[in-house]
C-alpha cells in the first residue's frame, strides 16, 4: 500500500487516513491513488524560499477546494546562516477532502532543501513517511555542518522512510542553461522545481502559480520565465521519473463547507480586512498609528495599501507614540487602532491606562509572541493574557477578546470594535503567532450581512443645571451602557477637558475628593463587567464530567483532540472563550456542572488562573510553552489522562 | 507660497474676547508663577486668529504648564508624561480643519519626551509646540532638568547637576524644524508677535517660552527681564533687520570670516556693513543654529530671542491627506466587498 497512511488516527471524524485506488490519471500511465488527507512540510535554509514555496502550495490547494490549514515556521533571523540548524525555514500544509482544524502533527512527507533542514524536522516525520531530499547540497562539508558524519541518504539510518534523491539544483539549473543567468541565479528557482515536483504529486492546479510568478516578476520578465520554466520542470521531472510511481489525489471538500465563496486567507489579514469591515461599518475613518514589531508587522503592511478606503497608517517612532496617535485620533472621531506584539503592549501600558480613564474607543491588537522579553519573536504563545488583564498601574479593566482561527480574526476584530464603540473603551484583541501567520479556507461575508457599528456623537447639552442652564457633561454615563458621550472636537458649544486625572463624576472636571475616587473607579469596572458578551456554549453530546475549556488559537488543536477522544467512545465536553474581559454570564455555572475542568494553553496556566480565582473552581492546567501549537495527539493523551485520572 | 493651513479651520461667526477662552476652572498655578503671563498672553492672543474656538484643541503632558488646558475654553487633553506631541500628531493628522496646540515644559519635552518632540519636528505636523522652559522640575519639587545649567545644586543633586543641559532651538533645529523660536514670559507683546507667526506657519512651530518658576527656580531668566541688564543681554532677532543690540544699540553680530562662526563685536563705521542681516527664511539653517549658540548657557547673556526660522516645507498632514486621495483616484473609492473577495476564490455550490 502506499507509504502515506500514518499509523496515527487522524484528527477528523471521518476517520483515519484513507488511500483507496483511483482511475489511471489522464495523460500518464502512472498509478493514480486517493487520499482523504495529507500532511506536507516544506524545509531549507531561509533563504530558500519555503515561505513562498508553502504559500503557492496553499494557494493551489485552496484554489482546488480541499480544506486546509497551514503552519509556517520560521527564524527570527532574516538570514542565519547558510546550512545552520537555527537557520532552517519551514512550512507545513495539512489538506484534506474533509473539514480539518490544525496544521496536522507529524507531516507525511518532507521536503528537505538541505542536510540542516532533514535533520532539524525528521524526527517529526513517522517511519514510513515519504522525504524527499535535494541531494545536490548534500556535501561533505554542508553535512559536517550539521554533524552528520556520515551521509543520512547512504548510511541506513533513513531506512524505513521511503526517500526519493533528487538532485534538485542541477536539474534548475540544466533547465534554465538557455536562460544565461549565472549559475546563483539560477538556483535560486530550485523552490520552484520543488514545488513543481509536488504539484505533480497531489494533482494541484498550476495556472494560479504562474500567473503569480509573471505578477511578482512583472519588471524582471526573464526571471518570471525561469521560475515558470523551473516550476514545469519540476512537474515533468515528477511525471517521467520512475522513482515517482505514484500521484495522490486529494478530493475536493466539498462536503465539509457550507455553501458559498471561499479564499484562504491568514489570521493578520483576516485581521485587517476586519479592522476596514469595521471601519465601514461603523462609517468612521480607519486609524492604525504603529511601530514595526514581528509577528505584527503585516497589519500594517496591510493597512496602509489601503488608503482608498480611508485608511490613515501612521509609522510612530516608537510603540508609544504608536498608540499615543492612535488615541489622538480617537479624541477626533477615528476609529483608532494600534498593532503590536507583548514587548510593545508593555511600552503601550501608561497610554492604555490614560485611555480607560479618558474612555475613548480605541483597539488594541496584540499578536502574541514567546516571551518574556524579546523571546521567540517568530514563534507562538499566549502568555500576554494576565498583561492585558492587569498590566497597568491603579484599577484599569480592559475588554479582551481572543479570535480562535486565522479566518475568525476578521470577526474578533469587528467583535473588538463594537465593544470599543459601544461602551467607549479601550479594547485588547489577543491574537498569536499562530493565528497570524497560519492560514485556512474562508467563507467570505456577504458585505450587506455584517453588523451596523454606528455610534452617535455627541451633538448638544446633555444636562441641566439647578439654575435651569444647558450644559455638556463630558461624564455623564447612558444609564444602560455606563459610556460616557464622545463629544469630537468641531462640535460648538461642547468645549471641553479630559486628562489622564481622577475626574468628577458626570463634570469631568479633576477632582481629589476620596469618595468620588471610589466611584469613578467602581464605575469604571462595573461598566467593562457589564458589557453585553454572549454565554459561552458547551458542545457535550455524552454527557461528559470533564470538560475542557480553551481560548483563541488553542481552539483547532483542542476540538481535534476532542475528536479523537470521542471517536474512541471517550466522553469530554469543550467550551472555547472568545471573551476573556468580562467572561461570558454563563460561564461558572458552566465550570460547575463537571466534575474536572482542564485548561490547555500555551502558557503557565493564565487562564486557569483567572477561573479559579474568580469561580473557586479546581481547574487544571495544561499548558505548553515551546513556541508551537499544541499537536492534536499529544493533547488528546493530556485530556485522556484528566479523564481518567 | 503654499496655501496657509490655517483656511482649513473654520472661523468664528461672532467677534470674540479674551472671555470667551476662559473656562469656567479656577487657575491653580502657584501666585507668581510665569505661567499666568504666558495663559493671559494666550488667551489674549487667540480672538485675534478668529477660528472656531471648537476647532482649537490643546494637548498637553504632565507639569505644571500642562494643567494649561484645563484653563482654555477649547477642546483639550491633559494626556501623560512627555506623550503630547504623539497624541496631538494623532489628532492633526486626522482632523485637518483643527488647530491643534501642545503645550509642554522642559521635562515634558526635552526629558521623557524627547523622542516624540523630535520626531514631530522631523515630520513636520501641523502642531503649534509651546515649550515653557523654566530650567527645573516644578511639580515634583524642584529637580534638575534637562535644561538646568551644569554644576544645578537641587534637592537631586546635592553636590551639582552632572549633565551638560541641552539648548531646545538647537536640538529643534537639528531635528529639522521648520519654525523655531524663543520668547519671553514677561514680555506680553514679543510673546503675541511669536504666537501669531507660530500660528500662520504650515507645519510644526516649536516656541521655546522662558518661564520663570518662582518657587523653585525664581529669577533665572532675571538678566533678559531687567531693564538695564536686558539690554546687554538679549538680542532681538528681526527678520531682514541687522542683529544689533546693546543699551546705545552698539553691538552686534558678524560672521568671522576665519571659522564662519558668528560672534558678538562692537559697530563701527567699518564693519557696521557686515553685521548679519537675519534671515528667518533661509534656506539651510546654518546660520539659525549658530545663533542659537551665541547665549552663554550659565549667563545667558547675549541671547536671542524672537524667531529664528521660519521656512517652507511639506506638511506631513498635507501629504497623507494628498496619499488618500491619490489612492481613490488610482484605485477609486474603496469597495469592501471587492476586498474581502480578492483574486482567488472558489464557489461551494449546495
Amino acid at each position: 500500500m502506499t507509504s502515506q497512511v500514518s499509523s496515527e488516527a487522524g484528527e477528523a471524524l471521518l476517520g483515519e487516513q484513507r488511500s483507496a485506488p483511483a482511475k489511471p490519471h489522464h495523460g500518464t500511465e502512472k498509478e493514480v491513488r486517493r487520499l482523504d488527507r495529507v500532511i506536507i512540510r516544506f524545509a531549507g535554509d531561509s533563504g530558500d524560499g519555503m515561505q513562498l514555496t508553502g504559500d503557492r502550495f496553499t494557494s493551489e490547494t485552496a484554489s482546488f477546494g480541499n480544506d486546509l490549514s497551514t503552519l509556517p515556521n520560521f527564524p527570527a533571523e532574516i538570514r542565519a546562516p547558510a546550512g545552520t540548524l537555527p537557520g532552517v525555514s519551514s512550512f507545513q500544509l495539512h489538506f484534506a477532502d474533509h473539514d480539518i482544524l490544525t496544521p496536522g502533527d507529524a507531516p507525511n512527507v518532507l521536503v528537505a532543501m538541505n542536510p540542516a533542514a532533514l535533520k532539524a524536522n525528521i524526527g517529526d516525520v513517522p517511519r514510513g513517511g515519504e522525504i524527499i531530499v535535494n541531494t545536490d547540497e548534500f556535501t561533505k562539508r554542508a553535512m559536517a555542518k550539521v554533524g552528520y558524519a556520515t551521509s543520512p541518504l547512504e548510511d541506513g539510518s533513513l531506512d524505513g522512510y521511503r526517500v526519493h534523491p533528487v538532485p534538485l539544483t542541477t536539474l534548475t539549473v540544466e533547465g534554465l542553461k538557455d536562460f544565461g543567468l549565472s549559475r546563483k541565479e539560477a538556483e535560486r528557482s530550485k523552490n520552484m522545481f520543488a514545488l513543481g515536483l509536488l504539484s505533480w504529486m497531489y494533482h494541484r492546479p498550476t495556472e494560479g502559480t504562474e500567473t503569480f510568478l509573471r505578477q511578482k516578476f512583472a519588471k524582471k520578465p526573464q526571471i518570471a520565465e525561469a521560475n515558470i520554466v523551473a516550476f514545469r520542470a519540476g512537474w515533468n521531472f515528477g511525471e517521467t521519473t520512475e522513482d515517482f510511481a505514484v500521484s495522490y489525489e486529494i478530493a475536493p471538500a466539498t462536503r465539509a463547507f457550507p455553501t458559498g465563496t471561499y479564499r484562504n486567507i491568514s489570521g493578520n489579514l483576516a485581521l485587517s480586512y476586519g479592522l476596514v469591515a469595521a471601519s465601514r461599518q461603523a462609517d468612521l475613518p480607519l486609524y492604525l498609528g504603529s511601530y514595526p514589531i514581528t509577528p505584527a508587522s503585516d497589519i500594517l503592511h496591510e493597512l496602509s495599501r489601503h488608503k482608498n478606503f480611508g485608511v490613515r497608517t501612521f509609522q510612530a517612532e516608537d510603540e508609544i507614540a504608536g498608540i499615543g496617535a492612535a488615541l489622538g485620533a480617537a479624541f477626533g472621531g477615528s476609529l483608532a487602532v494600534t498593532t503590536t506584539s507583548g514587548p510593545g503592549v508593555a511600552l503601550k501600558s501608561e497610554t492604555i491606562g490614560l485611555a480607560v480613564s479618558l474612555e475613548l474607543p480605541l483597539l488594541i491588537v496584540d499578536i502574541q509572541r514567546g516571551g518574556p522579553s524579546t523571546g521567540l519573536p517568530t514563534k507562538t504563545e499566549q502568555a500576554d493574557l494576565l498583561q492585558a488583564m492587569y498590566g497597568r498601574n491603579g484599577e484599569a479593566p480592559v475588554p479582551i477578546v481572543a479570535p480562535q482561527t486565522p479566518a475568525d480574526c476578521f470577526d474578533a476584530a469587528i467583535e473588538a470594535a463594537r465593544i470599543a464603540l459601544t461602551y467607549r473603551t479601550p479594547v485588547f484583541l489577543l491574537s498569536d503567532g499562530y493565528l497570524a501567520n497560519g492560514s485556512e479556507p474562508w467563507r467570505i461575508p456577504d458585505v450587506e450581512e455584517l453588523p451596523d457599528l454606528r455610534t452617535l456623537f455627541a451633538t448638544g447639552p446633555n444636562h441641566e443645571l439647578a439654575d435651569g442652564t444647558e450644559v455638556f457633561w463630558p461624564y455623564k454615563r447612558d444609564p444602560e451602557t455606563l459610556a460616557r458621550p464622545w463629544a469630537v472636537p468641531g462640535t460648538p458649544g461642547l468645549e471641553h477637558r479630559i486628562g489622564g486625572i481622577e475626574k468628577q463624576d458626570g463634570t469631568g472636571n479633576i477632582s481629589y475628593d476620596p469618595a468620588n475616587h471610589e466611584f469613578m473607579v467602581r464605575t469604571r469596572q462595573a461598566k467593562i463587567d457589564g458589557i453585553d458578551v454572549p454565554d459561552i456554549e458547551v458542545d457535550d453530546p455524552d454527557g461528559a464530567r470533564t470538560l475542557v475549556l480553551g481560548w483563541g488559537s488553542t481552539y483547532g488543536p483542542i476540538t481535534a483532540a476532542v475528536r479523537r477522544i470521542r471517536r474512541e467512545n471517550g466522553h469530554i465536553a469543550q467550551a472555547h472563550l472568545r471573551h476573556l474581559n468580562p467572561f461570558p454570564k454563563n460561564l461558572g455555572e458552566v465550570l460547575k456542572r463537571y466534575e474536572k475542568v482542564v485548561v490547555p494553553e500555551m502558557n503557565l496556566g493564565q487562564l486557569a488562573t483567572l477561573v479559579r480565582a474568580k469561580y473557586l473552581v479546581d481547574a487544571r492546567s495544561h499548558t505548553q510553552v515551546n513556541g508551537m501549537p499544541f499537536k492534536a495527539e499529544q493533547l488528546a493523551a493530556a485530556l485522556k489522562e484528566a479523564i481518567d485520572a | 507660497m503654499p496655501e496657509p493651513l490655517l483656511h482649513l479651520v473654520p472661523k468664528a461667526e461672532a467677534q470674540q474676547t479674551m472671555k470667551d477662552f476662559k473656562s469656567d476652572q479656577e487657575v491653580r498655578w502657584c501666585p507668581g508663577c510665569g505661567d499666568y503671563a504666558v495663559l493671559a498672553a494666550v488667551q489674549g492672543f487667540m480672538p485675534e486668529l478668529g477660528l472656531a474656538k471648537e476647532n482649537i484643541v490643546f494637548v498637553s503632558g504632565i507639569g505644571c504648564s500642562s494643567r494649561f488646558p484645563y484653563y482654555m475654553n477649547t477642546y483639550g487633553m491633559h494626556s501623560i508624561h512627555g506623550r503630547a506631541p504623539a497624541i496631538a500628531t494623532g489628532l492633526a493628522t486626522s482632523r485637518r480643519d483643527l488647530s491643534v496646540w501642545v503645550v509642554t515644559g522642559d521635562g515634558d519635552a526635552l526629558s521623557i519626551g524627547g523622542n516624540h518632540l523630535i520626531h514631530a519636528l522631523r515630520r513636520n505636523v501641523n502642531l503649534k509646540i509651546l515649550l515653557f522652559n523654566n530650567r527645573i522640575y516644578g511639580l515634583t519639587k524642584g529637580q534638575y532638568s534637562p535644561t538646568s545649567e551644569v554644576g544645578k545644586i537641587t534637592k537631586s543633586t546635592p553636590m551639582g547637576s552632572l549633565d551638560a543641559p541641552f539648548n531646545p532651538v538647537s536640538l529643534a533645529l537639528g531635528a529639522e524644524a521648520s519654525f523655531v523660536a524663543r520668547t519671553v514670559d514677561s514680555d506680553r507683546k514679543h510673546l503675541t508677535e511669536v504666537l501669531r507667526q507660530a500660528a500662520d506657519h504650515n507645519g510644526t512651530a516649536l516656541v521655546e517660552i522662558y518661564q520663570n518658576c518662582n518657587i523653585f527656580n525664581d529669577g533665572a531668566f532675571e538678566v533678559l527681564k531687567d531693564k538695564d541688564q536686558a539690554k546687554e543681554a538679549v538680542i532681538r532677532l528681526e527678520h531682514g533687520q541687522p542683529i544689533r543690540f546693546g543699551a546705545e544699540n552698539e553691538k552686534g553680530v558678524v560672521r568671522d570670516p576665519a571659522t564662519g562662526d558668528l560672534r558678538v563685536v562692537t559697530v563701527t563705521a567699518e564693519n557696521e556693513s557686515r553685521i548679519l542681516v537675519h534671515d528667518a527664511h533661509a534656506a539651510t539653517p546654518t546660520t539659525a543654529f549658530a545663533l542659537s549658540r551665541l547665549a552663554d548657557p550659565d549667563t545667558l547673556h547675549q541671547t536671542p530671542i524672537g524667531v529664528f526660522r521660519s521656512v517652507d516645507r511639506p506638511v506631513y498632514d498635507t501629504l497623507m491627506a494628498d496619499q488618500l486621495e491619490t489612492a481613490v483616484e488610482q484605485h477609486g473609492k474603496g469597495d469592501l466587498g471587492q476586498l474581502l473577495a480578492g483574486n482567488d476564490t472558489w464557489t461551494v455550490v449546495g
